[in-house]
């Protein structure tokens, strides 16, 4: 049965993964914003030897599990007597590349909802392709994105656990110690299971607050 | 040479779960959507709950939940394969319970008082002629979300059902070739995952067949 002195043993240690999924989420945010802008504006280059496999990269990128990246990302390069990376940064960069592919899809969005008059505009101007997109284009397409990025980065939280493959200690791989130690998963999974709905619910909260500021639905 | 049958079992694994999972969980979606349009508030409180709490919780917390906590807490057993199948369930429910919502309330309000001025019952009125406009507005999330689900099947391979992804860690734990079986398996996703985008513009096509949507109302 339910044992409630084991679930609250477990809080602590488990609040300590907290910092490791946190850290994880936001460093894999960072990479994720850049890197799938990268993807985007990739995408749309004049160049079919550039577009190409841009297109297929992220499609296959998007198509294929995260479990299964992190574990072909962190074994593969030492197969190889390649460089050895820890399990936390290969986490953050596996989580940050397979969201990038997502985030280039609202970038996607938000590019597409910059008027063509835009890109006339700055044409007309004389501005170059670099200060067209820098000037011009991305300073009206991501506001109205960011919502949408912000959505990303709740899923993101949640998928840090996958990364447990690979041996992260985020709140799920320490719940699963925990209960591989004492034979019993109930409690801590319970815990781990509890503090990933306070806390997305938070985060949906704050997301909620970006949406009403700048007033996007994508 | 055997590699093949152990990498095409697990493909298979997968593909079962990612069906199962799928109708099972669109079945909910639809019940749970409509019921956070409801009159009562009860209704759409028990449908917000479920919505919020497995929208809110990790994939992998609630496989965890319904293969080892859940058969102990109630006292029944669960094989761990229909155990993975009901936690993916309710996790892409949740998801597309959204999107049926979403979907029924961008069905003009003028079909519900049209088919409320010829007597339709409230249920008549979903079934009729509510939910099959909604419908080819739902699939593109709903393909989305399929291939969500299809990756997350993935995790099943943590709790110990031989899935691609496992099969593939089995033939690595032999001979070590990390690049090639991982790889291998990699690839066996994406072709699922094709395949599965494939279908949904099968179905997109069939179900816009004949239809005015997607432009503005031509009068």
């Amino acid at each position: 049965m339910f044992d409630f002195d084991f679930f609250v043993s477990t809080l602590s240690p488990i609040a300590r993964g907290l910092e490791v999924t946190v850290e994880i989420t936001l460093a894999g945010t960072g990479i994720a914003m850049v890197l799938g802008l990268v993807f985007e504006v990739l995408r749309r280059s004049r160049f079919r030897v550039v577009r190409w496999p841009v297109a297929f990269v992220r499609d296959f990128i998007q198509n294929t599990p995260l479990l299964l990246q992190a574990i072909f990302f962190f074994y593969v390069f030492p197969e190889y007597g390649l460089f050895k990376l820890s399990p936390f940064v290969s986490g953050i960069i596996v989580i940050g590349i397979q969201y990038s592919t997502y985030t280039s899809e609202v970038y996607r969005a938000g590019i597409d909802g910059v008027p063509a008059g835009q890109w006339q505009a700055a044409r007309a101007l004389n501005f170059s392709r670099t200060d067209t997109w820098r000037r011009v284009i991305l300073p009206q397409a991501i506001p109205p994105v960011l919502p949408a990025l912000g959505n990303y980065l709740i899923s993101m939280f949640k998928d840090t656990p996958q990364l447990l493959v690979i041996g992260v200690l985020d709140m799920v791989g320490v719940a699963k110690a925990i209960g591989s130690e004492n034979y019993e998963y109930t409690e801590p999974m319970i815990a781990a299971g509890i503090f990933f709905i306070i806390l997305s619910f938070l985060a949906s909260l704050v997301v909620r607050r970006l949406e009403s500021r700048f007033g996007a639905h994508l | 040479m055997h590699f093949i049958d152990t990498l095409g079992h697990g493909a298979l694994t997968t593909v079962k779960l990612t069906v199962y999972a799928g109708l099972i969980g669109f079945a909910i979606a639809l019940v749970a959507g409509t019921a956070m349009l409801s009159r009562f508030v009860v209704v759409r409180f028990v449908a917000r709950t479920y919505t919020e709490v497995f929208r809110g919780a990790s994939e992998l917390v609630i496989l965890y939940f319904f293969v080892f906590a859940l058969p102990q807490l109630f006292d029944i057993t669960l094989s761990v394969f229909t155990g993975a199948v009901i936690a993916l369930s309710v996790n892409i429910g949740a998801y597309e319970a959204e999107v049926v919502r979403g979907a029924v309330r961008s069905v003009p309000r003028g079909q519900t008082e049209a088919a409320i001025a010829l007597n339709m019952s409230p249920f008549l009125r979903l079934r009729r002629i509510i939910v099959p406009q909604a419908f080819v507005a739902m699939l593109p999330p709903i393909n989305v979300l399929t291939v969500q689900l299809c990756k997350a099947t993935a995790l099943v391979s943590i709790i110990g059902l031989t899935d691609l992804t496992r099969a593939s860690q089995d033939i690595i734990e032999l001979n070590g070739q990390w690049a090639r079986y991982a790889g291998e398996a990699l690839i066996g996703y994406y072709l699922i995952n094709t395949v599965i985008n494939q279908l949904f513009r099968l179905l997109e096509r069939h179900f816009k067949r004949g239809r005015d949507i997607g432009g503005t109302v031509r009068v």
